[in-house]
């Protein structure tokens, strides 16, 4: 069973992010780079699943020299090999462009399997997962919580509103992470250091034969024009009361008759 | 030249989920400021009867796409029914609910057209025969507003978001030939939720609980139970396994605008702000007078969740 686990950088979630001067990117200074959090379940699974089945498990992303943190942090938890696809060209590509770029890279590596997270939670575009999906010709489950391989065959476990969808397709498919799937493992001191020796093949645009105008910031079709921060609350209003009840029956008093939503 | 709003709705045992109803009438708002007309379609199977609804929230037309092989949902056969759809219709804008549904479908269909997509849109505004959006990233840290290339664009609505409103139009309705095409995947089985249990996503009123409430949610199920409400959690209360992956509410949970979000016991991390902050009314009840929660609140309470909840039952009680 060969595994291509899609991975991205993206700040930490706890990472204070602010505009930066040209109105339409943040600023990146002072951020912590992490594993998409989501894409952690993707590299725990892929690898649980190789060892239960044997083959490999290929960590797959696009991005710039400090993407190369990440790859190893995944090769650290056990991954066998890395592919980066850095090229100026491809920066400040739309999901869209990115989905373009993984699926020519996936023309030269072997897979039966495609294990990415439900989506960054940078743009937050659920976007690449799907188009990669359809870029391959192959079926797609997303926020998976369950599956089992048997028979060529796979069978997620799909979490919906209020519920679950369990559905079946034959491989390869490409699949969507979601919490819940696995607890995502830590890289162990050998982990780290077997890791240093592990292959990190880095590729360019021209080298996967992706035309370097159709891609990148110039050739989005999702146009960022501006970023502005979420609209400020005002003040908040502290109740005030002696006991509980007081306090209880002045929340309740303001909530239903001010603010009318009780 | 692509022209018209086109909004691809969603049902599940044959009723229409909410956001298709916000999806409808946010679709006819825009329609209305572009001049054009408002086409729904609808897909499942034994579902003519349902279709006549959307007209009174603005659908000029209807479309219908009935057949056996569309009564469970799969990517495969919706992405290809819907592709062909818009193809031969060519609308400029295509609206949908952003719901899981919606986040499988939507970029697919976006990738299978080569056109532009955006997920979660808060705002939609009318602008040079189309649409300029604003949706956040970041988990709501920021918004953007956004312009898409290509044709249609691919606005999925944030649940909860958009107003409900009623317009009522012709809504006649039209069957479509289904083809298919090519269905790898299989739906074996859907298993809902026992109980009346309302979703995050969809809730109009939130009541949550961070590592304050030490595990113990009686008191948030009964007052939850009383506003009709469903129950969040914070990370923490998930990673102890209080409560289950589902029920989290954050930058890598559920993101979530309820008119009313109750916070109890709960800090206020970035990472769970960025999943609430689009709620019309916040409340926190938090012992800590200092919690960064209550900087994002608009009403506090600075004391013990486990002697104010419960006399907020009382009082809910009374007003009920």
């Amino acid at each position: 069973m060969d595994i291509v686990v899609l991975v991205k950088q993206v700040p930490d979630t706890e990472a204070l992010i602010q505009i930066a001067g040209d109105g339409v990117s943040i600023k990146t200074d002072n951020i912590k780079w992490v594993m998409n959090p989501y894409d952690e379940f993707a590299v725990e699974e892929a690898l649980q699943i190789r060892d239960a089945n044997e083959g490999t498990v290929t960590i797959l992303t696009m991005g710039t020299d400090k993407a190369v943190e990440t790859i190893r942090t995944a090769l650290a938890m056990g991954a066998d090999q890395g592919v980066l696809i850095n090229d100026p060209a491809a920066e400040g590509s739309d999901g869209l462009a990115v989905a373009k770029i993984l699926a020519a890279a996936l023309k030269d590596i072997p897979y039966d399997l495609i294990i990415a997270g439900q989506r960054g939670v940078d743009d937050d575009g659920y976007q690449v997962g799907a188009a990669v999906a359809e870029y391959m010709g192959i079926p797609q489950a997303s926020l998976v919580i369950k599956e089992e391989i048997s028979d060529g065959k796979i069978k997620c476990d799909c979490s919906i509103e209020g519920g679950t969808v369990v559905t079946e397709a034959p491989l390869p498919v490409l699949f969507t992470t979601q919490r819940g799937l696995n607890e995502p493992r830590y890289a162990s001191l050998p982990g780290i250091m077997k890791a240093k020796k592990k292959p990190l093949d880095q590729k360019t645009l021209a080298d996967i034969g992706i035309d370097p105008s159709t891609v990148g910031l110039a050739n989005r079709k999702v146009k960022i024009k501006a970023l502005n921060p979420p609209p400020e609350r005002k003040a908040v209003k502290m109740i005030e009361g002696e006991t509980p009840e007081e306090l209880a029956a002045a929340l309740i008093k303001v909530l239903h008759e001010e603010a009318k939503v009780v | 030249m692509a022209q018209g709003v086109l909004v691809i709705t969603e049902q599940r045992d044959n009723a229409f989920r909410k956001v298709s109803y916000e999806a409808v009438s946010e679709g006819r708002r825009v329609a209305d400021e572009l001049g054009t007309d408002v086409t729904a379609v609808v897909l499942g199977s034994g579902i003519e009867g349902i279709a006549g609804e959307l007209g009174k929230y603005g659908a000029d037309k209807v479309l219908v796409a009935d057949d056996g092989i569309l009564s469970d949902y799969t990517t495969d056969a919706y992405t290809n029914v819907l592709a062909e759809v818009i193809k031969s219709r060519e609308p400029k804008v295509v609206f949908l609910g952003a719901s899981v549904q919606g986040k499988d479908l939507a970029p697919r269909l976006a990738a299978r057209l080569d056109t532009g997509m955006a997920m979660d849109c808060v705002v939609v505004k009318a602008e040079d025969g189309g649409v300029v959006v604003t949706r956040p990233m970041f988990g709501g840290k920021v918004l953007a507003d956004i312009e898409l290339e290509g044709d249609p664009q691919i606005v999925a609505v944030r649940p909860n978001v958009m107003s409900i409103t009623e317009n009522a139009k012709d809504g006649s309705i039209e069957k479509i030939d289904v083809q298919a095409g090519e269905v790898k995947t299989t739906v074996l089985e859907t298993k809902i939720e026992a109980g009346d249990k309302i979703e995050l996503t969809e809730a109009d009123i939130i009541v949550s609980g961070g590592r304050g409430t030490e595990g113990k949610f009686e008191v948030i199920e009964e007052l939850a139970g009383l506003l009709n409400a469903a129950v969040g959690a914070s990370r923490t209360v998930v990673d102890e396994g209080w409560r289950s992956h589902g029920d989290q509410v954050g930058q890598t949970g559920k993101i979530v605008s309820p008119n009313l979000y109750i916070a109890c016991g709960i800090s206020g991390a970035i990472q769970h702000i960025a999943g609430m902050s689009t709620s019309k009314f916040i409340v926190a009840i938090n012992k800590d007078a200092d919690a960064p929660i209550f900087s994002k609140a608009d009403f506090g309470i600075a004391a013990d969740l486990f002697e104010v909840v419960p006399a907020m039952v009382q009082e809910v009680k009374k007003i009920q």
